[in-house]
């Protein structure tokens, strides 16, 4: 059974399962391998994308359930490094190893939509979910904040 | 290791994304450089290079290290770039295959571990750019019937000032590679680096915020297919018997064959691949480690605890000072195992071929890796070509075979490409572990609390008896005393006795290896002596540290930074601890409080000095201690792995969960400048938070916290 949705801006149909979960779609099916496998149970964050501007765990996600619906990856912040958050990110070397990143990101940029000036209270509350092995947490912190000031065009 | 490896010139210009001419330099032993752009592109040659200069002026630089967060191809990058004088625009990295020519001088083999990838490669790559620096300008010099002494160079260009000539380096490159290597260049003063010393940002940030950077698991070869293994959840135990036609049964499952360490299922995708696993049915012979527990662990060590163990240091005389000192201190210590939990769980991909074999994997150790598919390919070793990708965490989880073993072998029964993932629980119940050990631990002080003995002995298990057997001799590992045997202490009856203990749970490097343990229970133990002494923490260090010592000049450092003399707020406590790992030096002050009411415990902030000799890039220290506090604290406040029926009980995030945002302290880090030879960075920061921790815990209750990770009963 086939199933469509509109990744990146760009209608999209697959034919697998419909329980497969959304993160697996988009790394085995499309080879869109940005979004990352972290844990499978929605613990880590590793493998958030956004449905609809809200930041979902992929790897819980039955590809069924997202039908007619929009996501965006990290692929589709932009491939350049130009979206504020992907900037900002580099202005404060925030990666170390990178792999939980692409998460970090998306959750980063779900919450800057929601609140464009966020506290450092409301940071730890909406990036707890994304584990770093690395600990870059504070790094992240702070490229949050100067993401806003980037959107903020200050 | 006597194979060469052969690597062609093509592969090498292939992977540099070049084209077959210019420069290419490399040695084969420190100090013997070949210049080989002048064999024939499809002759193969034993390359040793290190550096491509491209006819487009683009320099490429093979990273000879596992990236796993630690910044190597920046480090690298800025070497060269200043020895070279290179555009830092025009520098391209790329990972080196497994060929001698890249052994790590440390171990011998090609790998990365023990906090020693720029201390490896500094020279080496050192020497590489001043050479063709002077190949370079001597070119140009002939070129334009100059001297070459009135050459210089800058931004990836010769220049003839007095002429104004100029000339890119890519544009002289072919000409210069026909000239001679230079047997001893000129090398750059530290007064005239751009980029040595001075805080430079990541080459690999933008891969890594577009999710472009390509690890392990975003192999995708043509045709390839996705496998995940059912292990024993017994350590040691084996397949007796599996059915798979439930598994076969699974939309997208291709096959099940067995492999040494389970049965693989094979299938189009990793997530059919892994209900395919579900519906497997399988009958294990587990072993006899099937009754082992945490508790049978904990007596077996408590049982060797009274036993004499061999002598892994013994200055003066411990048991006659200990029976003639004024006061006593004794405490018994424990550390659990602790998995690893690299982001990127294990995986790697494999093609078996009649004819070759390549892995592409997150390999912390390509030697290993390259010979493993030799034994398991029947391949000759220079058949088998690794490329190592970005590796999503390394902390020593990579330095073992396991998974590189696993899909080769499936690679090989399904004579296609195949990749194995793990899962998140497969790598919480399939690691080798941070052992866990029990130490007890003895001190005598003389009348004025000046310590006199110290007795330290360690039960626990050896990582070297199974990776590296050889260097473990009469009884004794390093790896299993390092930060107790290596105590800078100044106490004159000193003794530490090792006694090798084998708990059926295998283990393996944990970031800090043996300091990671050590470095918590020696640094706690002496804030025991210190409160025995009556004395304050930073000061009872300092005196029994020589006046002019790096480890002193950090604990003094730190202190000073911390205000360790001024006053806390209300509810605030500090602790230090100070740790040497890896040639570098470490002190960390932690600010802590806790709630009594839920018994929690918050650390606030971390002031952290290091002195690790001469450095690269001082932004990646900051990362590195930063991380490795990080890292540390989750061992303290939350890392446990118990075995329960053979089997490791903990599984995913759930329940073995790490520190997040929310409990990430504020770290700040201070660097010692120093001319000492370069330490290591990607350890050092991890050891002294536990027990900088732990002591302010103590400083807040009155009882120390000998036992890890932190409970809610310890905060009371």
């Amino acid at each position: 059974m086939s199933t469509t949705f509109i990744l990146n801006g760009k209608s999209t149909s697959v034919d697998v399962d419909p329980q497969m979960p959304l993160l697996w779609v988009l790394r085995d099916t499309l080879n869109m391998t940005g979004t990352k496998f972290g844990c499978g149970m929605a613990l880590c964050g590793a493998c958030t994308v956004h449905i609809e501007g809200e930041a979902a765990r992929s790897c819980i996600t039955p590809i069924s359930s997202v039908a007619g619906k929009k996501i965006t990856t990290i692929e589709g912040l932009s491939t350049d490094a130009s979206h504020p958050v992907q900037k900002a990110w580099i202005e404060e070397d925030v990666p170390q190893c990178g792999y939980c990143q692409s998460g970090q990101i998306m959750s980063a940029v779900a919450l800057l939509a929601k609140k464009p000036n966020p506290t450092d209270a409301d940071i730890d509350d909406a990036m707890s979910g994304n584990i770093c092995r690395c600990g870059t947490y504070q790094r992240i912190r702070k490229a949050i904040h100067t993401a806003a000031s980037l959107q903020a065009g200050k | 290791m006597a194979t060469a490896s052969v690597l062609d010139r093509r592969e090498f210009l292939k992977k540099s994304a070049a084209s077959g001419a210019g420069l290419v330099i490399g040695l084969h032993l420190p100090g013997k450089y070949e210049a080989l752009a002048g064999i024939p592109a499809k002759e193969p040659a034993v390359i040793n290079a290190w550096v491509h200069i491209a006819p487009d002026n683009t320099t490429t630089l093979m990273i000879d290290k596992s990236e796993m967060g630690q910044g190597i191809n920046t480090a690298l990058a800025m070497i060269l770039a200043d020895e070279l004088d290179l555009d830092w625009e025009k520098i391209r990295t790329v990972f080196a295959p497994a060929a001698p020519v890249y052994f790590n001088p440390v171990f011998g083999l090609q790998g990365t571990g023990g906090s020693t990838s720029v201390r490896a490669s500094w020279e080496t790559l050192a020497k590489t750019g001043a050479a063709a620096r002077e190949m370079l300008t001597a070119a140009a010099a002939k070129k334009w019937n100059v001297e070459p002494s009135t050459c210089s160079t800058e931004d990836s260009m010769v220049l003839h000032k007095t002429s104004g000539k100029k000339i890119s380096y890519g544009a002289i490159a072919e000409e210069a590679a026909k000239l001679p290597v230079p047997a001893s260049p000129k090398r750059k003063e530290a007064k005239d680096y751009k980029y040595i010393g001075k805080p430079t940002k990541r080459i690999d940030s933008k891969e890594k915020v577009t999710g472009t950077a390509d690890f392990g698991i975003d192999v995708r070869e043509p045709k390839m297919l996705h496998a995940v293994v059912a292990r024993c959840p017994v350590f040691g135990g084996n397949v007796k018997s599996f059915d798979a036609s439930k598994a076969k049964a699974v939309r997208g499952v291709k096959s099940v064959v067995q492999v040494s360490t389970g049965v693989a299922v094979v299938a189009d995708n990793t997530w059919s691949a892994m209900q395919g696993r579900e519906a497997l049915q399988i009958s294990w012979d587990e072993g006899g480690n099937a009754k082992n527990s945490s508790e049978a662990i904990h007596k077996l060590y408590q049982s060797r605890l009274e036993q004499t163990g061999a002598i892994a240091r013994k200055d003066g005389d411990a048991e006659t000072a200990l029976g003639s000192a004024a006061k006593k201190v004794e405490a018994i210590y424990e550390v659990p195992f602790l998995a690893h939990a690299t982001m990127e769980p294990m995986n790697c991909t494999a093609n078996v071929r009649a004819d070759g074999c390549d892995i592409y994997a997150p390999t912390q150790f390509q030697t290993f890796s390259q010979l493993t598919g030799a034994r398991l390919s029947g391949l000759k070793p220079e058949q088998v070509r690794v490329h190592t990708t970005y590796l999503g965490g390394g902390f020593g989880r990579r330095a073992e075979q396991d998974f590189i073993t696993e899909a080769v072998e499936t690679s090989k029964a399904m004579g296609a490409p195949v990749q194995v993932t793990w899962s998140r629980e497969d790598d919480t119940q399939h690691d080798f572990y941070r052992p866990s050990v029990m130490v007890k631990l003895w001190a005598g002080l003389d009348a004025a609390g000046r310590p006199t003995a110290w007795k330290t002995r360690i039960v626990g298990p050896s990582i070297m008896s199974r990776f590296f057997p050889g260097s473990v001799k009469n009884g004794l590992d390093d790896t299993a005393t390092e930060g107790i045997a290596t105590l800078k202490y100044d106490v004159p009856n000193f003794l530490v006795e090792y006694l090798l203990t084998e708990p059926g749970v295998p283990v393996g490097f944990w970031r800090s290896v043996g300091n990671s343990h050590n470095g918590y229970i020696a640094e706690c133990f002496v804030e025991e002596m210190a409160k025995a002494a009556g004395k304050d923490s930073v000061e009872f260090r300092r005196e029994m540290l020589s006046k002019d010592s790096r480890q002193r000049g950090v604990l003094e450092l730190a202190a000073e930074k911390a205000g360790w003399d001024k006053p806390l707020p209300e509810g605030r406590y500090r602790g230090v601890a100070v740790v040497e790992s890896f040639g570098s030096h470490v002190a960390e002050v932690a600010e802590i409080s806790i709630d009594r009411k839920s018994k929690s415990l918050q650390v606030h902030r971390v002031v952290a000095a290091v002195d690790c000799g001469r450095y690269i890039n001082p932004e990646t220290i900051r990362a590195q201690i930063e991380g490795g506090i990080v890292y540390g604290l989750t061992a303290a406040l939350k890392g446990e792995i118990t075995i329960a029926n053979g089997r490791v009980e903990q599984s995913n995030f759930n329940d073995y969960d790490m520190v997040r945002m929310n409990e990430a302290p504020q770290v700040e880090v201070h660097i010692v400048p120093s001319n000492d030879g370069p330490g290591g960075m990607g350890e050092p920061g991890t050891p002294p938070i536990a027990p900088a921790v732990c002591n302010a815990i103590f400083a807040a209750t009155g009882k120390p916290v000998r036992r890890l990770p932190i409970r809610p009963d310890d905060l009371t």
